[in-house]
């Protein structure tokens, strides 16, 4: 099963020109990745990839000639609202942005527009997802996962590499990696994506990875308590972080004394999430639940 | 990116929003030239990044403009919380009735700008929260259709402001709006917003104090506001990261580190501290790094007395290993350091990236996994 991408995804890439994109989109393809347009505004009529996927000026002919449901998006900051909007107004249902540094004030703007539409953002500043040997939408490395019975849902990209990368070594499978970003504004929470791995047959237990800022690892633990019936393991980084410092991340930071990391973990461990000390020691608090 | 008080001031009054007549000073001859001007009592005001100024002795009332120098000469003296004072702001003092809040954040989990008031102004707004939550009202307001009248008399109302001033809390209200949506602003605050009796005995609101932080990732859109930028805010190593495009937070332990991605940088700090090592640094060198911004990490680290050892953990996604690898040796080659140094690189190019390293000659220690690789840095530090 897996969730929100799968060997049924058709995808379309915005920015495929582009030195990331173009990268990427090779290492999609790679994958198995149906990887059926590209989008680059002046580019039309082009290929990308050598010669393996058609180049579109814009989203709705790519969405017309080859049915694209999914998109990524690899476009700088300053245009990347622009592209989420495109994507949005041609039926792309499910919108998945990489590009980090696009401004807050934009995306409020963005997530308002996409909810009334009812189309499903992932990111912004995040690295995709990943259903092991299915499908692979974004920028995580293919070969560290491996197909099983745990979805991993993280705020941070290379962390989550990390967390696949242990569990794999452990023999244990990933039903999809969700990176959801760590800017203040995203398109979908822990909270959505909890929901989702609850209703997935295939996904077992749940890792979910947070971090310093908001309090969004606080109304999961609600969630939790309230609606899962599958376990979930966490870890929490940012415990060394000091307040009113942005830890890299544009929504990773303690503001007015709220958003640590001490908060996070208390609400966690107080509805019995197992939550980790360091990130290797969640691929053996999943080992022992599935022992 | 912080902005100071008369900064702040000075965005907010573009949109309409009253404040105190006054300007800023470096010198106590200028704070006495400002106060000669103005006439009357003054409020001499320290300009530092930091909260507490007032209980810090950083704020100050001068009665003539001689006491307006003396206090000025004193306040510019000063260090608060580690900062030194370097501007004074010299405003006309006000006849103050009463004081309220008014601010605007981002509410994160509602994706939408939260415009909050407070019968108790002078306090900060996460004190009230704590202390007396019932006195902050709250109003979301939607960005397509921007804050309205009835949610600013929703607000005036709620704190129990007198109707006589409610048109003018309203203009003021969707001043600051405005100065937030239009700055890209991640908080604007007036704090407090008084009630002020003025020469001819009337009675009006005044923006007596004020508070801007700015999105950085909206200061492209900015260059007059990217222009105001403090030298406090950042320690010269942060500047000099944050110009390389990497974003680095100075700390005060031993073990320096370079780490691609936010997350696994706390990460890696983390778990430095759970084997008892303390990090010097937060380091991301962000997606896709390139050598020379590699290179420009290594530097920085390296450039902290306090490094007893570096620990590379780059765990490759959009980030090519054999990139990092180039750019560590581009850095040795200029650095040439002598701390020890353990490296980890798994992922995209991973086998490239560790060939690189090996075959360069230099003499690095090497782990697969993060706790062995934070373990032997702390052990490396110590035994030096």
């Amino acid at each position: 099963m897996a969730i929100l991408v799968d060997k049924n995804t058709r995808l379309l890439v915005q920015g495929i020109t582009g030195r990331e994109g173009e990268f990427h989109s090779r290492q999609m393809l790679e994958y198995g990745t149906q990887v059926v347009a590209g989008v680059t505004p002046g580019k039309g009529g082009q290929f990308a990839c050598d010669g393996r996927v058609p180049v579109f000026d814009t989203v709705a002919e790519a969405v017309e000639a080859t049915g694209a449901n999914t998109s990524v998006i690899y476009v700088p900051a300053r245009f990347a609202p622009d592209a989420i909007l495109e994507a949005a107004d041609a039926g792309i249902g499910l919108i998945v942005c990489i590009t980090e540094g696009i401004p807050v004030m934009d995306m409020i703007q963005v997530k308002a527009y996409l909810d009334q539409k009812g189309v499903r953002l992932i990111g912004p500043n995040c690295p995709g997802l990943l259903s092991p040997g299915q499908a692979k939408v974004g920028i995580m490395p293919g070969h560290i996962a491996t197909p099983g019975p745990v979805g991993v849902v993280s705020r941070s990209g290379t962390l989550t590499y990390e967390v696949v990368y242990a569990l794999t070594a452990r023999g244990i499978g990933q039903s999809t990696c969700v990176g959801i970003g760590g800017d203040p504004i995203i398109g979908t929470r822990f909270v959505d994506v909890l929901e989702m791995f609850e209703a997935d047959p295939q996904t077992e237990q749940v890792v979910m990875i947070g971090e310093i800022g908001g309090n969004d690892e606080e109304i999961a633990a609600k969630f939790i308590a309230e609606r899962m019936t599958k376990p979930v393991v966490a870890f929490i980084a940012g415990r060394t972080a000091p307040p009113g410092k942005r830890m890299g991340h544009a929504g990773a930071i303690i503001e007015g004394g709220t958003g640590t990391a001490a908060e996070k973990i208390a609400a966690l461990e107080a509805v019995g999430v197992h939550v980790a000390e360091h990130p290797e020691q969640i691929a053996e608090l999943i080992a022992a639940m599935r022992s | 990116m912080k902005l100071h008080e008369y900064q702040s001031k000075r965005i907010f009054a573009r949109y309409g929003v009253p404040i105190p007549e006054g300007d800023v000073a470096t010198t106590p001859e200028e704070a006495r030239a400002i106060a000669e001007r103005l006439g009357g009592t003054v409020v001499v005001k320290s300009q530092v990044l930091v909260g507490g100024r007032g209980k810090a002795g950083g704020i100050k009332l001068a009665r003539t403009p001689e006491e307006a120098e003396q206090v000025a000469a004193q306040i510019l003296s000063m260090e608060i919380k580690g900062l030194p004072v370097r501007k004074v702001l010299v405003d006309r003092a006000a006849d103050i009735r009463q004081e309220i809040y008014l601010g605007i954040v981002v509410d994160r989990a509602a994706a939408r700008p939260v415009m909050m008031a407070s019968s108790e102004g002078g306090v900060e707004i996460e004190e009230v929260a704590r202390t007396n939550p019932e006195a902050i009202k709250k109003v979301h307001i939607d960005p397509f259709i921007g804050l309205r009248g009835y949610q600013t008399r929703y607000l005036a109302k709620g704190i129990g402001l007198d109707p006589a001033f409610h048109r003018e809390f309203d203009r003021i209200a969707h001043g600051l709006y405005r100065a937030f949506v239009e700055s890209d602003a991640s908080l604007a605050e007036i704090n407090p917003l008084v009630v002020t009796a003025n020469d001819d005995g009337s009675l009006s609101l005044l923006a007596v104090d004020g508070k801007m932080v700015l999105d950085d990732n909206g200061l492209f859109r900015h260059p007059d506001l990217t222009e105001m930028r403090d030298i406090d805010e950042e320690t010269p190593a942060e500047r000099e990261a944050r110009e390389a495009g990497l974003s680095y937070v100075q700390l005060d332990g031993e073990i320096g580190c370079m780490v691609n991605g936010a997350g696994l940088a706390m990460a890696t700090m983390d778990i430095i501290k759970h084997f008892g090592g303390e990090p010097a640094n937060f380091l991301d060198i962000g997606g896709g790094a390139k050598a020379e911004r590699v290179a420009t990490a290594l530097r920085l680290i390296l450039a902290d007395p306090n490094v007893k050892a570096v620990l590379f953990n780059i765990f490759g996604g959009i980030t090519r290993c054999d990139e990092v690898a180039r750019g560590i040796l581009t850095a040795l080659e200029e650095v040439k350091p002598d701390v020890p140094m353990v490296a980890r690189l798994v992922g995209t190019n991973e086998e490239e990236g560790r060939r690189i390293l090996e075959e360069s000659g230099y003499s690095m220690i090497t782990a697969t996994t993060l706790a062995e690789a934070a373990q032997k840095a702390v052990a490396a530090a110590r035994a030096r």
